[in-house]
C-alpha cells in the first residue's frame, strides 16, 4: 500500500468538492438521527453491560479462589478473560470516548472512568481521542500506524531492522497493555531526549502510569493469588491472571490491528492534508482509513463494537450500541460514491493485517517475486541486502521492484 | 534525633481497625474500581454507598400531580418537616437534578415522600408524575432547608400556600397531627388554587378542617377570582382577622410571595417564605454571554441569559448542582477569570487573576450567566 494520493487509481480523485460536502451532510444527518433518539434504552444498555461485566469478573475471581481444581481454573480463567475484554473494549474504550457522557452519570463518564489497563485513562484519552482520532492514518502523525516502531507503508524506506517486525508485532500483542502505556507516554521519543530536558508533563505522566501499573500488577499477581492461598490455589490463580491478561492483550491487539491495518485500508500523506480540511474531507479520510469486521452480535460486543470501526471513526462519540444500526446507511453512502467499504470476517482481517506486517518487514516487491523455486536465491539476496550496506540495498531494491512490476503486468495481461 | 520520639510517632498513628484493613485489601483486589462500585451492584441502598433511593410507590393526587414514596439508602439522616431534598432523576437516560419538599414528617416505615406537580413542558416534573414506576432508583442528597417551624411551635400560626406550594406545609401538618398528643396550636391555612380539581391534598385538608384541627380557608381562582393579598375587603386581612397575632409561613408562586412580603412589611409582621424558583430579571435575554472554559479543558459557549449551570450541562460537562435557584450553594464553583452576571438582580461578579482571591471567586452557577469570556476551576 502507498499513501492514497500516490496511488495510480486514487479512489478519492473521482470525488468533486461538492460530493465531499454532500457526504458530510449525509453523515451529519445520520449522526443527528442517533442523537435525537438517544435515550432510556441506551442508558439501560450500558448499565446492563457494566453490571454483567462486574458480576462476571467477581464471579470468576470467586471461582478462582478454588482454582486448584482444574474445572474451576478453566471456568474462572475463561470468565476473567471475557470480563477483562468487556471492560477494556465495550465499556472502557467507549466510556472514555465520551459516548455515554450525555447520561450525566458521574459513574459512567469519560472524565471519571479509569480502566483495567496499564495505561492511565488520562494518557490514553490524549493519545487515542485527540491524536489518533484526529490524525487517523496520516503517516508520521498517527502513531497508531505501527506505534512508531514499525514499517507500515511502502514509502517508508526499508531497513534490515524491519526484518524483526513480525516478532515485535507478536511481542507487542502479548504485552499489548504495556505497549499502549509506552505509546501513550510517547516513551520512544521521550527517552531519546536527555533526562534533564524531558518535559514536566512527561515526568508526571510517567509517574502516574508507573503507579497505575503497580496497582494493576499487585491486584492480578499478588492480592488475588494471596486470597486464594488458603485453598492452595495461589499458583493456579496467578497463572489464571497471567492467562487472562494475555488473552485480553492478544484479542485487543488483533481487533485494533483489524481496524486500520488490513491490506486495502488507505493511508494519507501529511502534506496532502489540507490544513483547512473540511468536515466532509475529514469524514472521507475516516471512511477510507478504517476497516470493519463482519460477524455475530457476540463478536461485535467482544470487540467493543470496534468491528464497526468505520462507523466508530465517523462517529466516535455516539453510543457503540448504535453502530450496527447506522451501518447499512453508512454502507449505502459508500456505494453511492463508489468507495470501498472495507469489511471482512475476523480471520480474514487478522490474516490480512499480519500479511501486511510480514510483507512490509521485507523489501518492497520481495514477497511478490518469491516462489518456492527461487526461495534459496531470494534468501541469499535478502542476506546480502541486510549485511552489505546501503549501496547493495539500493541496487537490489530497484531490481526487485522492476521484477514485481513485470509480474503484475504479466498477470494483468 | 532523639530515640524517644520513635515510640511516640508510632503511637500517634492509630492501628487500622479490622474493617479498615479488610477494605484496603478489597480495594487492592478490585482496582481500578472502588470497593463501593462493586458493592453497588448488589446493594445500592447500603450504608456507606452514595445516597440513593428506590421508589416504592407512586400515588396520583390530582390529574397533574402525584406523590412519590421513596425508600432512602441507609445513610439517610432524617429531616425536619418543611425541608426539601435534592433528587437526581434519569429522564430519557439523562440524569437531571431538581428539588422537592418532603411531604411527611419522619415515617414509621422509614420512607420519605414528595409530591410533584407536573408543570406544562416541565422535563422532570412530567416524568415524575406520569412516567415513574415503583422499583426505579433515584439519587438523593440529604434534606436541607430553613422553612421549618420554630420549636416550641407558636400558639398561633398562619400558613399561606398556593398550588404545589402546599407540599412543605402538608409535611408540617402531618407531622403535628401524627403525634400521640396533637399540637395545641391554632392554625389557619389559606390554600389558593386555580380550581377545586387542581387542589392537591384537598380532601385531606378538608378532613383536618372538619376535625377542628385547622381552620381551612380555600380560595379558588375560578370561583373567587385571583387573591389580591392587600385588598381591604377580600384580601388576607379580611380572610384572617387576627392576622397580626399570627406567625406566617408561606409557599407559592413568586407573585403571591412578593405581594405577601410587601403586605407583611407594611404591617411590621414577620414572614417566612419558601420559593420554588428564583425571580429572574426579565430583560437579561438580550445580553451577550461568552465562552466559559473549565479546568478540564472543556469550552462552553454560554448565552448571557442562561445560567452557566444549564449551559455547561447541556454541553456535557458534569456540574455540581442542587436547588438550581440560588439557595443551597450546591453549585458553587470558583471563578478564576472573567465576569458573571447574577440573573436575579443583574449584579456583576468579577475575577481578575492577580487581584482577586487566587483560589477564585466563588459563584453560584445556577443563577449566574457569563458576561463575557470567563474561566471556572472545575
Ligand atoms: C426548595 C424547593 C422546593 C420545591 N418543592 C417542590 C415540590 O414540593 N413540588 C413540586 O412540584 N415542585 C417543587 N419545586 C420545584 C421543582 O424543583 C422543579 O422546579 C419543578 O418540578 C419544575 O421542574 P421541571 O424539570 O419539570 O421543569 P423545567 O423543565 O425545568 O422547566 C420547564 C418550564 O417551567 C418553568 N418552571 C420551572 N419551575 C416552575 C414552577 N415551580 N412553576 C411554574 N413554572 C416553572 C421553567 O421556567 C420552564 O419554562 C421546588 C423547588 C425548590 C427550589
Ligand atoms: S444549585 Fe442551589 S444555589 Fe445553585
Amino acid at each position: 500500500m502507498t499513501v492514497i494520493n500516490k496511488k495510480p487509481n486514487n479512489p478519492i480523485e473521482n470525488l468533486t468538492p461538492e460530493d465531499v460536502e454532500q457526504i458530510g451532510i449525509e453523515l451529519d444527518a445520520i449522526r443527528q438521527d442517533v442523537l435525537d433518539s438517544r435515550g432510556e434504552k441506551d442508558a439501560a444498555y450500558i448499565r446492563r453491560v457494566v453490571g454483567v461485566q462486574r458480576k462476571l469478573e467477581l464471579g470468576s475471581r470467586a471461582v478462582l479462589l478454588v482454582s486448584i481444581l482444574p474445572p474451576a481454573w478453566v471456568l474462572g480463567t475463561a470468565g476473567l478473560s471475557v470480563a477483562k475484554i468487556l471492560e477494556n473494549m465495550e465499556i472502557g474504550h467507549n466510556v472514555m470516548h465520551g459516548q455515554w457522557d450525555w447520561m450525566r452519570d458521574p459513574k459512567i463518564h469519560s472524565t471519571t472512568w479509569e480502566w483495567d489497563n496499564a495505561s492511565t485513562a488520562e494518557a490514553w484519552k490524549h493519545s487515542h481521542n485527540e491524536v489518533h482520532h484526529t490524525y487517523t492514518n496520516i503517516v508520521g502523525k498517527d502513531n497508531d500506524l505501527g506505534y512508531g516502531i514499525m514499517r507500515v507503508d511502502e514509502d517508508q524506506k526499508w531497513h534490515p531492522m524491519y526484518l524483526a517486525q513480525p516478532l515485535w508485532n507478536f511481542l507487542n500483542a502479548c504485552f499489548f497493555e504495556y505497549g499502549i502505556a509506552a505509546y501513550d507516554l510517547e516513551l520512544g521519543k521521550n527517552l531519546r531526549i536527555p533526562k534533564e530536558k524531558r518535559s514536566e508533563v512527561f515526568k508526571r505522566n510517567t509517574k502516574s502510569t508507573l503507579a497505575k501499573i503497580r496497582k494493576q500488577a499487585s491486584k492480578d499477581y499478588v492480592v488475588n493469588p494471596l486470597l486464594a492461598l488458603p485453598t492452595g490455589s495461589l499458583l493456579p490463580t496467578l497463572a489464571a491472571n497471567v492467562t487472562a491478561n494475555l488473552v485480553r492483550n492478544l484479542w485487543t491487539h488483533s481487533v485494533i490491528m483489524c481496524g486500520h491495518f488490513p491490506e486495502g485500508v488507505e493511508t494519507f500523506e501529511r502534506k496532502s492534508i489540507d490544513p483547512n480540511e473540511t468536515r466532509g474531507d475529514w469524514y472521507v479520510r475516516q471512511m477510507l482509513g478504517s476497516a470493519n469486521i463482519s460477524g455475530s452480535k457476540g463478536m461485535h460486543l467482544m470487540t467493543g463494537n470496534l468491528s464497526h470501526q468505520i462507523e466508530h471513526h465517523l462517529f466516535p462519540d455516539l453510543p457503540s450500541s448504535r453502530y450496527a444500526e447506522v451501518a447499512p446507511r453508512v454502507k449505502a453512502i459508500f456505494a453511492r460514491y463508489d468507495l470501498n467499504y472495507h469489511e471482512a470476517s475476523l480471520p480474514a482481517q487478522v490474516y490480512s493485517a499480519w500479511h501486511k506486517v510480514v510483507r512490509l518487514s521485507l523489501p518492497n516487491g520481495f514477497l511478490a517475486t518469491t516462489t518456492v523455486k527461487n526461495a534459496p536465491e531470494q534468501a541469499k539476496l535478502l542476506w546480502a541486502m541486510s549485511t552489505k550496506g546501503s549501496k547493495v540495498r539500493r541496487a537490489a531494491q530497484a531490481r526487485l521492484q522492476q521484477q514485481a512490476r513485470k509480474l503484475e503486468v504479466a498477470k494483468a495481461a | 534525633m532523639s530515640t524517644d520520639t520513635l515510640p511516640g510517632t508510632s503511637r500517634s498513628r492509630p492501628r487500622p481497625t479490622l474493617r479498615e484493613s479488610l477494605r484496603r485489601v478489597a480495594s487492592a483486589a478490585v482496582t481500578p474500581l472502588e470497593v463501593d462500585d462493586v458493592l453497588d451492584v448488589f446493594h445500592p441502598l447500603r450504608s456507606g454507598a452514595a445516597l440513593r433511593g428506590r421508589i416504592v410507590d407512586v400515588q396520583p393526587e390530582t390529574d397533574e400531580s402525584a406523590t412519590i414514596v421513596i425508600k432512602p439508602g441507609r445513610d439517610w439522616a432524617g429531616h425536619v418537616p418543611g425541608q426539601y431534598v435534592r433528587i437526581g432523576v434519569d429522564v430519557d437516560g439523562t440524569r437531571l437534578w431538581r428539588t422537592y419538599s418532603l411531604t411527611h414528617g419522619p415515617r414509621a416505615d422509614g420512607c420519605i415522600s414528595l409530591t410533584v406537580k407536573a408543570i406544562p413542558g416541565g422535563v422532570v416534573s412530567q416524568h415524575l408524575v406520569h412516567r415513574t414506576r415503583p422499583g426505579q432508583m433515584l439519587q438523593l442528597e440529604q434534606a436541607e432547608g430553613a422553612f421549618v417551624l420554630p420549636q416550641p411551635v407558636p400558639d398561633k400560626l398562619l400558613l399561606v400556600t398556593a398550588g404545589s406550594g402546599i407540599t412543605p406545609v402538608i409535611g408540617m401538618l402531618r407531622n403535628l397531627f401524627s403525634r400521640a398528643t396533637p399540637a395545641a396550636t391554632d392554625i389557619v391555612l389559606v390554600h389558593v388554587n386555580a380550581s377545586e380539581a387542581a387542589a392537591i391534598f384537598r380532601d385531606e385538608l378538608r378532613a383536618l378542617g372538619a376535625d377542628g384541627r385547622i381552620t381551612l380557608i380555600e380560595r379558588y381562582d375560578d370561583q373567587h377570582g385571583l387573591l389580591d393579598v392587600a385588598h381591604p375587603e377580600s384580601g388576607l386581612a379580611a380572610l384572617v382577622p387576627d392576622l397580626d397575632q399570627r406567625l406566617t409561613y408561606a409557599c407559592g408562586p413568586a407573585g403571591l410571595l412578593d405581594a405577601l412580603e410587601q403586605h407583611h412589611a407594611e404591617r411590621g409582621l414577620q414572614l417566612t417564605t419558601e420559593r420554588f424558583r428564583p425571580v429572574v430579571l426579565a430583560d437579561l435575554g438580550g445580553l451577550s454571554g461568552g465562552p466559559v472554559s473549565f479546568a478540564d479543558g472543556s469550552l462552553v459557549e454560554a448565552d448571557g441569559g442562561v445560567p452557566i449551570l444549564d449551559a455547561a450541562e447541556a454541553a456535557g460537562v458534569l456540574m455540581p448542582s442542587g436547588c438550581r435557584m440560588g439557595i443551597c450553594m450546591g453549585c458553587v464553583l470558583p471563578l478564576m477569570d472573567g465576569a458573571v452576571r447574577d440573573l436575579r438582580n443583574g449584579a456583576l461578579t468579577v475575577a481578575v487573576p492577580g487581584e482577586t482571591d487566587p483560589a477564585g471567586v466563588p459563584i453560584q452557577t445556577c443563577i449566574s450567566a457569563a458576561a463575557g469570556a470567563c474561566s471556572i476551576n472545575h
